[in-house]
């Protein structure tokens, strides 16, 4: 039926017609994109493919509880516990240092005194910071911390860490805070809070799962974080004694331990691939769900 | 809270130079001389007394000043950096614009419900207990959130999901989640700025019916464009209009009355024909 017939019989054709071009185009269109996120998806995969058939067979308790092998431990014993606590440690360190500098950071950025020149500079040296090479956080740490301190340390590791978590956690508090509404805001001032009052019982409550979704994704990239551990924590192979000793942590081990001769220190890393995308992922899937708690 | 005050403390109060309270006819005297946004004279020349125990109504064409007016009864143009008031407002006698007074216990006193239902994006029971907790409420909280509730005619559809955000509910809800959040903690005086835009026709008459029951206690100050709803519930109307002539758009008041008077027999040709328009 032409439009013509349409109009004149007062009944618009609404039946499919799945010859037309226009639906044509749109199948073909529709496939393509198909096809491009499939391709997309094949390198993921096969690094996690690869990470399960590689590192999946080590897993048992003494991976958790045990040192890494020294030197030639041919038996294949030996763990990379040392590793996990050194990693959770200094992630830890760097989110004593990065979580409350920038959630009231991102306060200020936000609420507080927006358009300061404090603010306008704060933010745009943020912005210019998530694009950091994340080595050169480590340089820094290194002139700053290590030589003075004469020492490779967790608290070293944990300070360089936190120079990239930083403008994260920021710039997403800052866009959380901002996301909730004047409305809301004048509520508050209107039952009678104060200026301290409406920030800590109404802007911030409402703002926690931006906040938080910003902070798991800083914390989940800071885990896998391996150049600015390399000049500040170097590595370790012993259980961690105090905060002011080299330490190890799984992305150096991954490092050091893949490039070595023996059959043992490689299948380690594999593993400790495996470990470090677990915890990633943990933080990235925790993100999803705090995120998601937003009405 | 009705106010009995025995005769004995009154004759002291009055011997110490102090008008008791229920002699104030008066809970809220507005003398405002303008009120400016930076350069812009919104509102001049407009006397208004909230009397105690009534309900006052606001009425008149859109920008003339009502919400301008009805926001600085309570401090709340204080978060407009440009906001500039010129005349004094007295509440039970005392200047709230004078510099010793503390626009947070102005506003604890003086609730105020918005035209937007502004809800906490936390759960409905604490939207309710919030001006409860802020303010160290001794009693039962629970019980007077109940109360609360019931009063905004809104417990028979949330008692069952009281831990559900308050953002859920529809706007309607909202609304009246807002005007149980604003009665919850007593306020002396209630300002509603056109509170029912957002409600139907069932849900505007359980608020209406909510504040004819609250003037027993309170005192309120309601803008509305439904005049209507201003003569169902307003025991005087404030009739407030906008003056062109000068090049500017200043709202100022034109007449103020008892409803029935103010409706019937307006004393001002401006409020007749803005009556006439409305009516017609
Ligand atoms: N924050 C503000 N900054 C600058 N001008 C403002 C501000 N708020 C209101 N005005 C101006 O003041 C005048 C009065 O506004 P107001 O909101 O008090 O009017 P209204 O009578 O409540 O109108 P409506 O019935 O549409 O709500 C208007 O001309 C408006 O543009
Ligand atoms: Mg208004």
């Amino acid at each position: 039926m032409s439009d013509a017939t349409a109009i004149r019989s007062g009944v618009p054709d609404l039946t499919r017609k799945p010859g037309e071009r226009r639906a044509l185009t749109d199948k073909a269109f529709t496939t393509f994109l198909w096809v491009m996120a499939v391709i997309a998806s094949v390198p993921l995969f096969s690094v996690l493919y690869m990470l399960i058939a590689k590192g999946g067979g080590k897993i048992s308790l003494s991976l958790f509880t045990e040192l890494p092998p020294a030197g030639f431990a041919l038996d294949g014993s030996g763990g990379i516990g040392n590793a996990i606590i050194g990693t959770l440690v200094m992630v830890g360190i760097a989110s004593l240092i990065s979580i409350p500098v920038g959630v009231l950071g991102g306060l200020v950025l936000g609420l507080i005194a927006p358009d300061s020149i404090l603010a306008k500079t704060t933010r745009f040296i943020a912005k210019m910071l998530t694009g950091f090479p994340s080595i050169l956080a480590g340089v820094f740490v290194y002139a700053a911390l290590v030589i003075v301190m004469k020492t490779y340390s967790a608290v070293a590791g944990g300070i360089g860490l936190s120079v990239l978590m930083l403008p994260t956690i920021i710039l997403t508090a800052e866009q959380a805070v901002r996301m909730v509404p004047q409305r809301m805001k004048d509520a508050a001032i209107g039952m009678g809070c104060t200026p301290t009052q409406t920030i800590w019982k109404v802007v911030l409550p409402t703002a926690i799962p931006g906040i938080l979704t910003g902070i798991m994704l800083a914390v989940a990239g800071a885990a896998g974080e391996s150049a600015p551990l390399l000049f500040t924590a170097l590595f370790s192979y012993y259980w961690m004694s105090s905060l002011f000793e080299p330490t190890a942590s799984l992305s150096i081990l991954i490092f050091n331990f893949s490039s070595m001769p023996f059959e043992a220190q490689i299948e380690l890393a594999w593993t400790a691939s495996l470990i470090l995308v677990l915890i990633v992922l943990i933080f990235n899937i925790l993100s999803r769900i705090v995120g998601r708690k937003r009405v | 809270m009705t106010m009995t005050i025995d005769p004995q403390a009154t004759e002291l109060m009055k011997n110490a130079g102090i008008t008791p309270r229920s002699e104030l006819v008066a809970a809220i005297e507005a003398d405002v001389n303008k009120i400016y946004y930076g350069d812009f004279l919104a509102v001049r020349d407009s006397h208004i007394a909230i009397e105690k125990g009534k309900i006052t109504g606001f009425i008149g064409p859109s920008g003339c000043g009502k919400s301008t007016v009805l926001r600085s009864l309570n401090r709340m143009n204080d978060l407009i950096p440009i906001f500039r008031l010129e005349g004094s407002v007295t509440f039970l006698g005392q200047d709230i614009y004078a510099p010793n007074i503390d626009p947070v216990l102005v506003r604890r006193n003086i609730g105020m419900v918005f035209q937007q239902p502004n809800p906490f994006s936390m759960s409905i029971f604490e939207n309710v207990a919030f001006g409860l907790r802020l303010n160290r409420y001794k009693g039962n909280v629970a019980d007077k959130v109940e109360q609360s509730l019931r009063r905004a005619g809104l417990w028979e559809e949330v008692k069952d999901k009281l831990k559900q955000n308050g953002l859920s509910l529809s706007g309607g809800q909202q609304q009246r989640l807002c005007i149980a959040r604003a009665i919850a903690t007593d306020p002396t005086v209630l300002l509603m700025d056109e509170p029912c835009s957002a409600l139907d026709p069932i849900a505007t008459r359980v608020v209406e019916e909510l504040m004819l029951e609250l003037k027993e206690d309170y005192t309120v100050a309601i803008v509305t464009h439904n005049m209507q709803q201003a003569q169902r519930v307003a025991d005087t109307t404030a009739f407030f209009s906008v003056d062109i002539s000068k090049g500017g758009r200043t709202g100022f008041l034109v007449e103020t009355g008892p409803t029935k008077e103010l409706f019937s027999n307006p004393k001002q040709e401006l409020t007749r024909n803005y009556l006439a328009g409305e009516f017609s």
